[in-house]
């Protein structure tokens, strides 16, 4: 009984988040391109799918995703050896991000761009092998942001210094980057970063920062997706001018 | 039938993302800390709500919104129909008469973001770590409003031309004068927000706004110009995030000297 209120309390939760964009898409449809929905059933049904995806969701990450972060976190913390907790944290970020499908189509993209530009052969196999190259490129990156970022939850260092530095990485790449590649970096850095990761790294995060002493979870837990999201701009336009 | 099979396929790819995930986790418990995890039972069904979750959610997106969106997204940056309702003089299309793609492009990331799982799951943090002191919404809607003034600032750029770099350059330079002046403990939250505002939903309405735009004004190369979007989606954020602590501190104080000086005999 208490479950089954707890699941209406996150539902009606769920429809309010969805809400905005209903508004959105219905007043822009009807208002202003002034055409009624092609298939009210279809769309209705859909909205219901997200209300209960949405739903399930959220349970899903207190109930799974949120605990073992943190006890991730909390056993890295005890067994207190440095190397293993690095490692993991590489292979969480290179694993996370090889196989995402965003990520993917980004590097499609990518390589018509470099095919039309001239960079590479313009056949399958030249442009199947840059966007493999891309998303390992990618991954890569992803695995060193969270492994720096971990580590700079264990050393305590400010946040600031390491992202301003990257920064500062990022407009000095994109000096030398050729020009056809910058936006694709710019873009890659956001899709890396998915629904699943981010709840999983903000929890171990915030649990390294809870189980290490002198740390504060608030400034020290976070910022692993905001290293995860600037390296690969980096990363990028690096592959860029290599190939 | 069909979105059986919709379903089907979306629930495999869900759940062949979460493989490698599951397998570093399972496999550093096993071989490396060795030991259970605790309430092991509950776990996995979190980890099978969130896979049933991701699932749903996202055949609802490709079902309901992402074919509306995408066509509005077309339908709003068609020459044909900007004059049509811009009353454009001469032949030639300026900035100023994309005022509805503007318009979208900001009321579409906001209402995106607000819907972001991913950012949800941030601000649920957030919240419990600052013991209420930073609160769901309040976030979530700061993260919203950078997103919406990001989107309808590169659709801009695409239609003018500009470089990309110009912008995202001094978008760096007002974060790192904002993070001089931001309270201590937004900062990394901040930063965070950029990353967790463009995943399932934003981005793959954002980059059909994008392409729309660059493959329908004359001089942009889709492939080009089209990129770019997302990049702003994440800048923004970091801004209004560190905005909004700096108010919330701001208000603070404003009610504890109002507070003082209501009651004078009360101390802090």
């Amino acid at each position: 009984m208490e479950q089954l209120r707890s699941f209406f309390v996150t539902l009606t939760s769920s429809i309010r988040d969805l809400l905005p964009i209903l508004l959105v898409v219905a007043f822009f449809q009807l208002v202003v391109i002034q055409q009624p929905f092609p298939d009210l059933a279809r769309v209705l049904t859909g909205c219901l799918l997200v209300v209960f995806g949405l739903t399930f969701f959220i349970r899903g990450l207190d109930q799974g995703l949120f605990p073992i972060g943190e006890s991730l976190a909390y056993a890295f913390a005890r067994k207190g050896n440095l190397f293993w907790l690095l490692l993991f944290a590489f292979a969480l970020g290179f694993a996370t991000t090889i196989a995402e499908p965003a990520l993917t189509a980004v590097a499609g993209e990518a390589a018509r761009i470099a095919a039309d530009g001239g960079h590479i052969a313009d056949d399958d196999d030249a442009r199947a092998g840059y966007a493999l190259g891309l998303r390992i490129t990618v991954a890569l990156s992803v695995g060193v942001a969270i492994l720096t970022g971990v580590y700079r939850i264990v050393r305590g260092w400010p946040i600031q210094y390491l992202i301003i530095a990257g920064y500062i990485g990022v407009v000095i790449m994109t000096v030398f980057a050729p020009s056809e590649i910058i936006g694709i970096a710019y873009d890659s850095g956001a899709v890396t970063t998915s629904t699943i990761t981010v709840p999983l790294v903000t929890a171990l995060g915030v649990g390294l920062a809870e189980s290490i002493k002198g740390r504060n979870p608030m400034t020290d837990g976070f910022g692993l997706i905001a290293f995860a999201s600037l390296t690969p701009m980096i990363f990028v336009m690096a592959y860029g001018m290599i190939i | 039938m069909e979105l059986a099979r919709h379903l089907l396929s979306t629930g495999l790819s869900t759940i062949s993302d979460v493989l490698p995930i599951a397998a570093i986790i399972f496999g550093f418990q096993l071989l490396v800390l060795r030991q259970q995890i605790p309430n092991l039972k509950s776990v996995l069904y979190g980890f099978v709500y969130v896979l049933v979750g991701l699932t749903l959610f996202l055949v609802g997106l490709e079902e309901a919104l992402f074919p509306a969106g995408k066509l509005m997204a077309q339908q709003l940056t068609d020459p044909v129909f900007i004059r049509g309702t811009m009353h454009v003089i001469g032949e030639t299309l300026h900035w100023y008469d994309y005022g509805w793609v503007y318009l979208f492009a900001a009321a579409i990331g906001f209402s995106t973001t607000i819907a972001e799982p991913a950012l949800i799951a941030v601000a649920i943090k957030a919240n419990q770590i600052s013991a209420g002191a930073i609160s769901v919404w309040g976030l979530r809607i700061a993260v919203a409003i950078g997103a919406a003034v990001g989107i309808a600032l590169g659709t801009f750029r695409i239609v003018t031309g500009m470089p990309l770099h110009y912008f995202i350059i001094g978008g760096y330079i007002i974060v790192v004068i904002q993070t001089a002046f931001a309270p201590r403990m937004i900062i990394a939250l901040a930063y965070d927000s950029g990353g967790v505002t463009t995943s399932t939903v934003t981005v793959p309405l954002v980059a059909a706004l994008g392409l729309g735009l660059a493959s329908t004004i004359p001089g942009r190369s889709a492939l080009l110009d089209g990129f770019g979007l997302i990049a702003f989606a994440c800048l923004f954020p970091i801004m209004s995030v560190i905005a909004y602590a700096q108010i919330g501190e701001w208000w603070t104080k404003r009610q504890r000297r109002k507070q003082r000086e209501d009651d004078p005999d009360a101390g802090d």
